[in-house]
């Protein structure tokens, strides 16, 4: 089983709310300052995805990460993890895209890479949790998708699988190779291992300019955008919160039970 | 191709009837239209929807295009793709609405790559730009910590919508609309996939989506035990449980019962947050209710930026004193 799963590195989306600053002239989110950046949590959750067909039944997984200026310490993660091989697609040019041309130069490194069974995105990405990358890869390539995926079972050029609903969940068959989106239903994302990590270390991933893919800087990045980012705020906030307190923990539960009941919210 | 023009709205079908989210879209979509001076259209899609075309007229639609074939009883992407291809190159609408549901966010991207667009998703408001006459499309990012307009300039501008956000119209089953048939002509080997199975998730209760008092626990309470506690003060109020992710992940409660950015969106008149820290993935889904009541043991935590009113402390002491004295108030 060839597997490609595609990651991003984002700013950590669990630092807490109050550090998010963004620049509101230039339209542009700050880097905290201090904050590590991490792998997207869900395209992890694609990695562990990969991964678990890895141990039931063998295969190779390659990740492919696009974007400028990636850590390597941060986006060798997925090596630590388990895979096989990262590709970088790491240029200038990349900068600046949007869903389309994420998903265009991503599917054009699919198609140099050749061989895949399944490709795997998450449902989101934790940045602009715009949700359509992988949609837009399996389109691009033709190929048969099945987004917010919990559960996987590749068997004989068939894959079962368990998609999360509204409702509940459906259990659908696609055929492969196709690509699928991962939910954080699929299950935590291991740890790396000290050997993983180690592994990881010595592993120098592959850097892919547009050239090597074949696309033109007219195609990608910023230049490809089909849509336009107008504007950037943060809502604001009202703010005030009426603190309960009392003697005891007990004491303030009951004083705010008092307190909601006399404002009429009970 | 023809000039692009008016608002077409995908509507999806519940039990039967139009799904909340379709009448909102039409309520949306309607004032889009005006706002144009253009058309209002709605497509249904399904096995046996067709009788549905008239309520989505009665919602606002001037026209609504029915895609009625047995193949189309289950949505699929590559059937739903190919017939809403064919719907949207008949219609060629400069709009196209679909809510932000399993179905939405799986159909949307799809097609606007087919339609080498592009889509945003979990818009919460949407608006005509007066000078481009573009639409304006409002959605949070990075998880809920900011929000930002987007426009497209390639037809049609796609965009879903959440839950709740938009305000459908008062039904008139007098008011007259055109239904057109398109057949949906699927090759059924262009569909590369296959449902086997449907679970639905069983509740017990009241809704989360329909609840007006929400008891919503954190990682902080730490099992399905204190969860039962919610509960208890859940139907106290006769409200309904919701959780944010951890303890779905974990198991405590049913993952149908995540409230966020990838679970539930919610609006009640009272949402109680407890041991929860108030991530902004999680105050996406709930940043609507009316008011929030945060216990956290935590004085800096995020929630009480978002709640109305706060107990700092933990939540094992204050909440049966909290539930006992409600009852006691509310027995009197
Ligand atoms: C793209 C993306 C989408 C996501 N979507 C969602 C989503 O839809 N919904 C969602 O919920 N999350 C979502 N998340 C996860 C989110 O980022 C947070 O990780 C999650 O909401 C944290 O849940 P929590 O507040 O319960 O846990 P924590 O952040 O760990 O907070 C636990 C809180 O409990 C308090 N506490 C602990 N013990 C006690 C006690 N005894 N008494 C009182 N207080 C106590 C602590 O002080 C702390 O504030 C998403 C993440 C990403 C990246
Ligand atoms: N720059 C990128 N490089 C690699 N994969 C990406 C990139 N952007 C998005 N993806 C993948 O697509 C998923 C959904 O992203 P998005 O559509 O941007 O929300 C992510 O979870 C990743 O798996």
């Amino acid at each position: 089983m060839n597997m490609i799963v595609c990651i991003k590195q984002v700013i950590d989306p669990e630092a807490p709310p109050a550090s998010f600053k963004i620049d509101p002239v230039g339209n542009k989110v700050v880097p905290p300052q201090g904050v590590s950046p991490v792998i997207d949590p869900y395209a992890e959750y694609g990695v562990e995805a990969a991964l678990k067909i890895k141990d039931a039944q063998g295969g190779k997984v390659t990740a492919v990460s696009l974007g400028a200026n990636q850590l390597r310490d941060i986006v060798k993660k997925p090596l630590a993890m388990g895979a096989d091989e990262l590709i970088l697609l790491e240029d200038e040019a990349f900068d600046g895209g949007d869903s389309w041309s994420t998903a265009y130069a991503l599917a054009m490194a699919i198609k140099k890479i050749g061989e895949y069974d399944i490709i795997f995105c998450g449902r989101e990405a934790s940045d602009w949790n715009a949700g359509q990358v992988g949609s837009g890869i399996a389109e691009i390539l033709g190929l048969p998708s099945v987004t917010l995926v919990k559960k996987i079972e590749p068997a004989g050029g068939k894959a079962k699988l368990e998609r999360v609903t509204d409702e509940g969940y459906e259990v659908v068959e696609v055929s492969l190779p196709c690509l699928i989106t991962v939910s954080n239903e699929i299950g935590e994302p291991r740890y790396p291992t000290i050997k993983g990590i180690m592994g990881a270390k010595k592993k120098e991933p592959v850097v892919w300019k547009p050239a090597d893919i074949g696309v033109e800087a007219s195609q990608i990045g910023a230049q490809g955008r089909h849509i336009k980012l107008q504007k950037l705020f943060q809502p604001a906030r009202e703010g005030k919160c009426e603190m309960v307190a009392g003697e005891s923990p007990e004491e303030a539960g009951a004083n705010l039970a008092a307190k909601l009941r006399e404002v009429k919210v009970l | 191709m023809a000039e692009n023009k008016g608002v077409l709205i995908f509507c999806e079908t519940k039990e039967g009837k139009l799904a909340a989210i379709a009448t909102e879209l039409l309520g949306c979509g309607r004032k889009l239209a005006d706002d144009l001076g253009q058309e209002l259209s709605a497509v249904l899609v399904g096995s046996g929807v067709s009788e549905l075309a008239k309520e989505a007229i009665a919602y606002g639609a001037d026209k609504v295009y029915v895609v009625d074939d047995p193949q189309l009883k289950d949505y699929q992407t590559d059937s739903y793709v190919s017939v809403m291809e064919k719907v949207v190159g008949q219609a060629a609408p400069r709009i196209l609405l679909l809510g932000q549901t399993s179905l939405g966010r799986d159909l949307a991207p799809r097609l606007a790559f087919r339609f080498k667009t592009a889509a945003s998703l979990g818009c919460l408001e949407l608006a005509i730009d007066p000078q481009s006459k573009l639409l304006l499309q409002t959605k949070p990012v990075y998880g809920g910590n900011a929000q930002a307009v987007f426009t497209t300039d390639s037809f049609p501008q796609i965009a879903t919508v959440r839950a709740k956000t938009m305000t459908p119209l008062e039904p008139d089953p007098s008011r007259k609309g055109e239904v057109v048939k398109v057949e949906a002509g699927l090759d059924p080997s262009a569909v590369r996939t296959k449902v086997l199975e449907k679970v639905a998730e069983k509740i017990t209760g009241i809704k989360l989506e329909d609840a007006e008092v929400i008891v919503c626990g954190g990682r902080g309470i730490g099992g399905a035990e204190g969860f039962a506690q919610l509960e208890e003060l859940a139907k106290l109020l006769k409200g309904a449980v919701g959780a944010t992710r951890p303890p779905c992940d974990n198991e405590w409660v049913p993952a149908g019962a995540q409230i966020g950015l990838t679970g539930k969106i919610v609006a009640p008149e009272l949402y109680i947050a407890i041991a929860l820290s108030g991530s902004s993935q999680h105050m996406s889904g709930c940043s609507g209710s009316k008011t929030i009541v945060a216990i956290n043991k935590d004085p800096e935590a995020n929630i009480f930026r978002e709640a109305r009113f706060g107990l700092v402390g933990d939540w094992k002491k204050a909440l049966p004193a909290f539930t006992e004295k409600l009852k006691e108030l509310l027995a009197g």
